[in-house]
């Protein structure tokens, strides 16, 4: 039987103090059931341990702030209910494939810097009409699931290649891009998708659906990598028709 | 080290971004928010923006007239009737501009954007992108700031607003990461840091919602109009208070007593369970006080039905209420009612701001949930906080460039850095040991807060409440925290935040306990009635010599609407 006392091991690192090496603080602490991993993290560093760090924001899985790996697997700590875990003991640690600032706070540079890179905004070529521009209710529901994406890089956490190498672009910053592309509204260029037309880009991914299983949302950022390389197939067969005729 | 610009954004919601946006091509802009702006609390907003479209079958009558008379009607009268004409005139304007500008709504077969009904609106005006209308707003405005490469200092914390001879100077910040204190100059400081909801104990707001630029600019000796006027929503999840938007209702909900009826065709015979937010919030409240609650261990609870939307509609139309109710609650909306109770939700009141943003002191504005126009007076009606901040975000914007040319304002340094000098010495003190910690006089606050300043209200209870906020003032003095490192330290941040939450709670007290009338959100059992002979007038708070504060009043602005009695 798991008893209402739980103990929070919590991997901690100051990398203003690269000397001393990352170790896991105990934190013995009752828990109410219903109660999420955000809700015991905010007590513990309110009674226990005031030097704990961690983000927090909205604490209802909306703003992205608090993905971290929660008995070794990686989540948003707000919607996590502690009393998931068939165990008591929880073991928290700072999101992979970043650089830790402090605790669980990682250094997220890497990420935004590949959001922006995609250029994650509505390109338009065309005039403004008057109103709206007119999108059927079936176009918009195309771009549904990456609409969805919260930014809060789980999927950057669980990706295998960006273990390896920290150059490819990455499974949230790919599905940003299809957000774009595949709207009917949106008029960039063919080129600005060769970009990523590489092994940085969407061909750097092994398909192996981590992301899928790391994401809070059900965003499935391989479709959108999947999707890309049939854009870019496609551009490219119509290139090459287009030598042809000429 | 001290930083310049032109111009000095702080909020990184959608008011601070679309300021941001109007003014970077011209200026010299630098954008400051604690956390990354995508974290702002804009992006929880659920339900949508109002706007008069007249795209829906049953609202091709609508006008922004009628936007106007609904939203001044909803403010009990309170709102400022040539400042809400502004905003409801400007709001197609602006939510086309968001759909220019990417923002995915939803659609209505024709390939317009989609309208629903909201509480306390004549026609179906909301427009909305599926639940997730602030998630959409805000990634949108986020993204044109990308792409307009707006310079933005994510967290970055904003200790104190710099004010000297009515003037403002700037602001003194903490670089969360480094934990550096940096003194930055401003010829103009826009707030955009929105509300002060974690006051309360039981509030639908995000963590970060301390209303700390509130009481910043209070203590800088900006005056705050009507903080008396706290919206409570009438349905939140039990237990951790999330919201469940208006638009559930809006597709069609019912609000069930422990009997099984539909209890808003007592009170609201017409709007149903449509009726504008403090009155479905009061009812609810006298449900549960008759005894026509469900009990539960988290708290008496009315319950909010969805099942006969069908899982169709609920899924397309209410995909994120339903994944917050299994998640939070592990309930299917789809399967079984919601359980919910009326808490804490939005801050009519706020900074006192005219309608172009400006506050009495130079060189200081304020736009969106820390600013009050006042467009919502009394009540604010759903979807009309996120107009309000991305109209006045854009119209503070457009008077900054053509104001800031003029006047030739020339920020100094020397009261800069003296203030710096001045944090300095606070958080020295904070750091020091053996004080009382922060949360404990952070829970005793929200807990006087919601249990004495709540929905219903009376002058017993807010004289106690009075007394109790003054306690914990005295306690504030000798708190401390457990880290003097201030590199990564939340907790520091929240000792000094704490210093304004309190500031804030005692402008709220005291405006209620002043207020003898009962008008929208602000209901006194003692003085039931609206008492426009005396009280159709606007609260101004401003702090004292002796840091108390002082309240006098400001005339309401009517234009077209003479006050009539609400009903719906
Ligand atoms: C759950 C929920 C649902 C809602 N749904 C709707 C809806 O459907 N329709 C509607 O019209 N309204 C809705 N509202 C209200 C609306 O969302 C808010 O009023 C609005 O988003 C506020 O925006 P803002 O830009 O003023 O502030 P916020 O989005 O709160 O942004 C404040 C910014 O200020 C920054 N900041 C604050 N203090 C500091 C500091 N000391 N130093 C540095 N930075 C600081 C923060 O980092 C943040 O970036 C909802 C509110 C809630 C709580
Ligand atoms: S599917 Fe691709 S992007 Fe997603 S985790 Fe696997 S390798 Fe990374
Ligand atoms: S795709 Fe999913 S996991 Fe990745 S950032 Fe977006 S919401 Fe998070
Ligand atoms: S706190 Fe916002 S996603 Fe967890």
């Amino acid at each position: 039987m798991i008893s209402d006392t739980y103990t929070f091991k919590i991997l901690r690192y100051d990398a203003k103090e690269p000397k001393k090496e990352p170790c896991f603080a105990s934190y013995k602490i009752k828990v109410i059931p219903g109660l999420t991993v955000l809700a015991m993290l905010l007590r513990i560093r309110d009674e226990i341990d005031g030097t704990l760090s961690f983000r927090s924001s909205c604490r209802s899985a909306i703003c992205g702030s608090c993905a971290m790996v929660i008995n070794g697997k990686i989540d948003l700590a707000c919607r996590t209910q502690v009393a998931v875990f068939e165990t008591d003991t929880i073991i928290l640690e700072p999101l992979p494939n970043f650089e830790v600032i402090k605790d669980l706070v990682v250094d997220m540079t890497p990420f935004w810097d590949m959001y922006e890179k995609i250029q994650p905004y509505l390109i338009r070529k065309s005039s403004e009409p008057e109103k709206e521009i007119y999108q059927s209710e079936k176009n918009r529901k195309k771009i549904d699931q990456f609409v969805n994406c919260i930014l809060c890089a789980c999927c950057y956490g669980a990706c295998p290649v960006l273990n390896r190498d920290g150059n490819y672009a990455g499974p949230a910053a790919m599905a940003k891009l299809q957000r774009f592309s595949l709207d009917s509204r949106d008029e960039r260029s063919a080129e600005t998708l060769e970009t990523f037309n590489s092994e940085e880009g969407v061909w750097g991914c092994d398909t192996v659906f981590r992301c899928i299983e790391a994401c809070p949302k059900d965003v499935r950022p391989t479709d959108g990598i999947v999707g890309l390389r049939k854009t870019l197939l496609k551009n490219k067969a119509k290139d090459i028709w287009r030598s042809i005729k000429r | 080290m001290m930083l310049t610009h032109d111009i000095l954004i702080v909020g990184g919601g959608l008011t601070g971004l679309r300021a941001a946006v109007g003014l970077c091509d011209k200026f010299n802009v630098g954008l400051i928010s604690k956390v990354y702006p995508v974290r702002s609390h804009s992006i929880a907003a659920q339900g949508g923006i109002n706007a008069s479209l007249a795209n829906n079958p049953d609202g091709r009558d609508d006008t922004w007239e009628k936007h106007t008379f609904d939203t001044v009607k909803g403010s009990d009268y309170l709102g400022d009737q040539d400042a809400i004409e502004i905003m409801c005139k400007e709001a197609p304007g602006i939510v086309y501009e968001m759909e220019h500008w990417g923002c995915p709504f939803s659609r209505f077969p024709d390939g317009t954007i989609a309208q629903r009904p909201f509480g306390g609106g004549g026609f179906p005006r909301t427009c909305f992108s599926a639940d997730v209308t602030g998630h959409s707003l805000l990634n949108t405005l986020y993204e044109r700031a990308v792409y307009k490469k707006v310079k933005i200092y994510p967290e970055w914390f904003v200790t104190s607003l710099c004010v000297e001879d009515g003037q403002c100077h700037g602001v003194i910040v903490l670089d969360i990461k480094s934990g550096e204190l940096i003194p930055v100059r401003a010829k103009v400081t826009v707030f955009g840091t929105g509300g002060y909801g974690r006051v309360y104990r039981n509030s639908t707001n995000a963590l970060i919602n301390t209303g700390s630029g509130i009481g910043m600019a209070y203590k800088a000796g900006v005056p705050l109009k009507d903080m008396e006027f706290v919206q409570f929503h009438p349905t939140t999840l039990i237990g951790t208070n999330i919201l469940m938007t208006e638009g559930c209702r809006g597709e069609g909900g019912y609000l069930l007593n422990n009997k099984g009826e539909r209890f808003m065709q007592k009170y609201a015979p017409t709007a149903m369970e449509l009726a504008p937010r403090d009155i479905v919030s009061r009812c609810i409240m006298t449900e549960i006080e008759e005894g026509r609650g469900f009990e539960h261990p988290l708290g008496t609870y009315i319950e909010l039905d969805l099942r006969h939307l069908g899982k169709k509609k609920i899924i397309e139309r209410l995909p994120g209420i339903r994944s917050i109710c299994m998640d939070f609650i592990g309930i299917d909306p789809v399967k079984k009612p919601i359980p919910i109770m009326p808490s804490q939700h939005y801050s009519m009141g706020g900074i006192d701001v005219n309608e172009k943003g400006a506050s009495p002191i130079k060189g200081f504005y304020a736009a969106g949930e820390c600013a009050c126009v006042s467009v919502h007076g009394a009540n604010r009606l759903g979807g009309n906080s996120l107009l309000d901040t991305i109209v006045f975000g854009k119209l503070a914007a457009r008077a900054i460039e053509e104001e800031l040319p003029k006047d030739k304002l020339k920020p100094k340094e020397k009261p800069l850095l003296s203030l710096k000098a001045q944090v300095e010495k606070k958080i020295n003190k904070l750091t020091q040991a053996g004080g009382e910690r922060p949360y404990k006089l952070a829970a005793d606050l929200g807990a006087v807060m919601s249990e004495k300043v709540g929905v219903f209200r009376t002058k017993k209870e807010i004289a106690q409440a009075l007394d109790e906020v003054k306690k914990i003032k005295e306690r504030y003095i000798n708190v401390s925290v457990s880290s003097a490192d201030p590199h990564m330290n939340y907790e520091l941040h929240n000792a000094i935040e704490l210093e304004y939450m309190l500031e804030v709670a005692h402008t709220i007290v005291l405006g209620a306990l002043l207020r003898e009338e009962s008008r929208g959100a602000h209901f006194r059992r003692d003085f039931p009635k609206r008492n426009d002979k005396k009280w159709l007038k606007h609260t101004i708070a401003k702090m004292g010599k002796k840091g108390d504060p002082l309240i006098s009043c400001k005339q309401v602005k009517i234009t077209n609407y003479q006050p009539m009695e609400r009903k719906y």
